[in-house]
């Protein structure tokens, strides 16, 4: 029978993640292969046991967004179980787990419940039809009396009857898969929705919760990687005299990424590393330096780029009013989460397995079998708790280098990266060149508005660019501007230093919004009107737009006269569906902003639950400031100049702003919400800045404005 | 040797004494509750209390924590004169959720502990000033905030 093989497959792959993170897991592993337990697997994202265990498996990673809390409630909305008693376990990189929509999986873009809501909640409905028709089965009753009532129990009202979902789990295996099942009404919700207490914060309060770098198995050495610090340098040989002697140190081994340096612990694997004597070959970006790439970019900005939105005549406009231009500069960033790179791999067996704190499981499982030659079906990657991600962790480079470890030694190895590799590693946010034009009518309307954008390709880099050369995310919060605005060009200039670029919350739309943002504020400014009152006027085919930044205005008290010394701004944005409208408040202090309030409204269609999204604003908010404020990477002789936080800053508790939300209550489908405040919340600054000063930002960061 | 009590656990570890405490109490010793963040007291993320004192364990060797009581949060709540203080943060931190990626919050909630047991009742800027040194990046710095207040009696 299909079912009954699919699930066989499934129990094994369930066994080796269920104590995959704990020492005794081959032990584990083996028990359970020995007495594979007879349970209700009606796919792979729920598995019923008959001791009346529902554990739901989450296929997207959690990196603090809340999403293996927010999956699970879809999915237990209509499997009709309170969620709060599901064990919730991460899914292993397997071909039922890729994305319905991207078909890869990963997590990224604040898609994950866009694309999983509808799908999940069928596949928790028709797991409750199967448990239905089990108990009707069982009383020999029509399944249209039977009823569930949120509890984890099948009702038959007229008997009186009962049974949990684990007493029929085995009956409940054996019925037909219903191909259609109706879905709850959204009235009738009583998860999603609502204010559910986060399951894995209970594990994050007391130490418990495994991250990436807290995975530990027998025998197992930890590995610090010299790599060149020029951006496409190379090792030319490495003597590792010295390091051998250190304590603690028991291999040295070459890898694709530099020079592995093994120990017993982290630490003295990196004091090993660091008594290395390498010789480099720097490579043809020895020289190169940020000046150098923004002189290029300077260059770019003359070439026509491709285009990427081109509606009405935009010349004639440019032509026929009152014009305005600018060119705006910001600088790469680094991702900086919380938890510095790391992976763990052993090879054994026959087969490869992988634990990472990873945004990108199916590129993980690329690279083990690229690296081990073994197929994708003996590569296992286990993801474990993400601590912070942020894009950073979509790419695969910290498990190749685990896997070339691992496959060099034939040891259990975890690779460590130190806050300065991570800072000096990354894949960075792109700089980016705009150039930015409008004209407006003689009643203060926009009537064109034209936008080059000049930045590296992440996607040329993924090896995904399409064939016309449009880097789509590159022109994100350009080429999607929603201003009603009759005549619109954005192009796009592919822009290439050499410098490794990747995907950082709200790519493209983390620094184009702060260019269309602060130059309709400049344009509001122009047409002497007020900045909230010129995007209205703006926004009347666009509702929810407009509804946002009507909530985020109201919720500010905009009409209200400010208090002395404090001066404020507006900014918004559209990401992935959802809409978000800031407005900032800050006084001056010296040369810096000290952002005292933002206030913030979002759409995001259907809330799952309300506290993750605020949090998710709160969060994505800070995001954005700390990049405002202070973030820059420079490059100087081909290699990134900051270190760790002393020099790469961010955003403390002492200059964290009040946060005020406003969720707008919505039946539209669910849109993301993870990367949604990010773009506005530095052109909101900026304005409120202007607004203080008179003083126009066209380059990020504050703090490199303020030494001018 | 080394001689450090951790949880209560005295442990005689045969490491460099130049080694940071984090790292025999993460790598030697096994305990991962605590958390490398940056290896120079910059962000807080492996904070712990030696003998009461909140301290950042990257940048305290192990010969600076010989002979001495070393409370981690993976036990903070069941040993070490903050015990009491600690359990209330901890409930605080679920009633006020938080944490989002949790990767620091180890760190905050062991500062978050020498602070309340320094000062029962702080000021918001008290808690502003004493929490700089611990960074987050989900920027829970708000909720944070609330947790403190709440585990300090003083929810408003």
């Amino acid at each position: 029978m299909a079912t009954m093989l699919k699930r066989e497959g499934f129990l094994k792959l369930t066994g080796a993640l269920g104590a995959g993170l704990t020492l005794g897991f081959t032990l584990d592993r083996k028990a359970e292969a020995a007495a594979p337990a007879a349970v209700f697997v009606p796919n792979a994202y729920l598995r019923i046991a008959p001791e009346n265990t529902v554990t739901i498996f989450c296929s997207k990673s959690e990196m603090g967004q809340g999403i293996a809390m927010g999956l699970s409630t879809v999915i237990a909305e209509e499997l009709d179980y309170p969620v709060e008693r599901a064990r919730i376990e991460f899914a292993v990189a397997a071909p039922e787990y890729v994305d319905p929509v991207n078909h890869t999986q990963g997590t990224g873009g604040s898609y994950s419940t866009d694309h999983l809501f509808d799908y999940l909640r069928k596949l928790g409905a028709t797991a409750r039809a199967m448990l239905v028709a089990a108990a009707a089965e069982k009383w020999g009753v029509a399944p249209s009396s039977i009823v569930t009532k949120g509890d984890g129990f099948v009702y038959h009202p007229p008997s009186g009857r009962s049974a949990s979902y684990g007493e029929i789990a085995l009956l409940a295996a054996a019925q037909p898969v219903p191909e259609r099942v109706t879905l709850k009404s959204p009235d009738r919700f009583t998860q999603i929705g609502k204010r559910l207490a986060r399951y894995d914060i209970p594990a994050k309060v007391d130490g418990r919760a495994v991250y990436g770098m807290d995975v530990r198995l027998p025998g197992m050495l930890y590995a610090s990687v010299q790599r060149p610090p020029v951006f496409g340098g190379r090792v030319v040989r490495y003597d590792a005299g010295k390091t051998l002697s250190v304590k603690g140190v028991k291999r040295v081994v070459a890898i694709s990424s530099g020079v592995a340096v093994l120990a017993d612990n982290s630490w003295s694997a990196a004091q090993g590393r660091y008594a290395l004597a390498v010789t480099y070959d720097d490579g043809p970006l020895a020289q190169l330096s940020s000046k150098e790439i923004y002189a290029q970019a300077e260059a770019l900005l003359k070439k026509p780029g491709i285009p990427a939105r081109n509606e009405g005549n935009i010349e004639a406009a440019l032509a026929g009013g009152r014009t305005y231009e600018a060119v705006y500069r910001g600088p790469y960033l680094a991702h900086a989460a919380m938890e510095p790179m790391n992976a763990t791999a052993w090879i054994h067996d026959g087969i490869c397995e992988v634990w990472a704190p990873t945004q990108g499981q199916t590129a993980a499982l690329k690279v083990a079998a690229s690296v081990t030659g073994l197929p994708e079906s003996r590569i296992k990657v286990y993801t474990t708790f993400l601590g912070g991600g942020f894009g950073r962790k979509s790419e695969p480079d910290a498990v190749r280098e685990a896997v070339e470890i691992a496959k060099a030694t034939g040891l259990p190895v975890k690779v460590v990266w130190t806050r300065e590799d991570d800072i000096q590693h990354d894949f960075y946010r792109s700089t980016s060149t705009n150039a930015i034009s409008a004209a407006l009518d003689s009643s203060g309307k926009i009537v064109g508005l034209k936008h080059r954008v000049v930045s590296a390709s992440i996607f040329r880099r993924l090896g995904r660019l399409p064939a016309d050369g449009l880097d789509n995310g590159s022109v994100n919060g350009a080429a999607n501007v929603f201003y009603d605005i009759p005549n619109i060009f954005v192009d796009f200039v592919d822009h290439e230093p050499g410098i490794p670029v990747g995907f950082l919350r709200a790519p493209g739309a983390n620094w184009n919004t702060f260019v269309t943002e602060s130059f309709i504020d400049e344009l509001a400014h122009a047409a002497a009107r007020d900045p909230y009152l010129f995007r209205r006027a703006h926004l009347q085919k666009q509702p929810r737009a407009l509804a946002v930044l009507d909530a985020a205005a109201h919720k500010a008290g905009w009409d209200r006269p400010l208090p002395t010394g404090i001066h404020r701004g507006i900014a918004m944005c559209v990401w992935d569906g959802s809409f978000c409208a800031i407005v900032a408040e800050i006084a001056v202090n010296g040369k810096m902003p000290d952002v005292r309030r933002l206030v913030i409204a979002s759409d995001t269609g259907l809330v799952v639950n309300p506290d993750t999204v605020e949090a998710q604003l709160q969060s994505a908010a800070i995001y954005g400031l700390t990049a405002a404020l202070r973030g820059k990477i420079t490059i100087e002789r081909g290699r990134v100049t900051q270190n760790n936080f002393y020099d790469y800053a961010m955003v403390r508790h002492n200059e964290a702003p009040k946060i005020e939300t406003v969720l707008i209550a919505s039946r539209e489908r669910p849109t993301g919400v993870g990367e949604l405040a990010t773009p506005p919340v530095a052109p909101a600054v900026a304005n409120a800045w202007f607004a203080a000063t008179g003083k126009r930002l066209r380059s990020l960061p504050f703090s490199d404005a303020a030494l001018t | 040797m080394i001689s450090i009590t951790i949880n209560g656990v005295t442990h005689e570890l045969d490491v460099a004494p130049e080694m940071p405490l984090l790292w025999a109490i993460r790598d030697v010793v096994g305990l991962t509750g605590t958390k490398f963040g940056c290896g120079v007291a910059e962000c807080g993320c492996c904070t712990v209390h030696l003998d009461g004192n909140a301290v950042r364990s990257c940048s305290t060797s192990c010969a600076q924590a010989h002979g001495k009581n070393v409370t981690t949060i993976d036990a903070a709540a069941h040993y070490g004169e903050h015990k009491t203080i600690v359990q209330k943060l901890q409930q605080a931190w679920i009633a006020e959720q938080v944490p989002q990626c949790g990767y620091c919050q180890s760190g905050q909630i062991m500062q978050a502990a020498a602070l309340l047991a320094k000062t029962p009742r702080p000021s918001d800027e008290q808690i502003r000033t004493v929490m700089a040194g611990n960074i987050c990046r989900c920027g829970a710095y708000q909720r944070i905030q609330a947790a403190i207040k709440r585990a300090a009696g003083m929810t408003a």
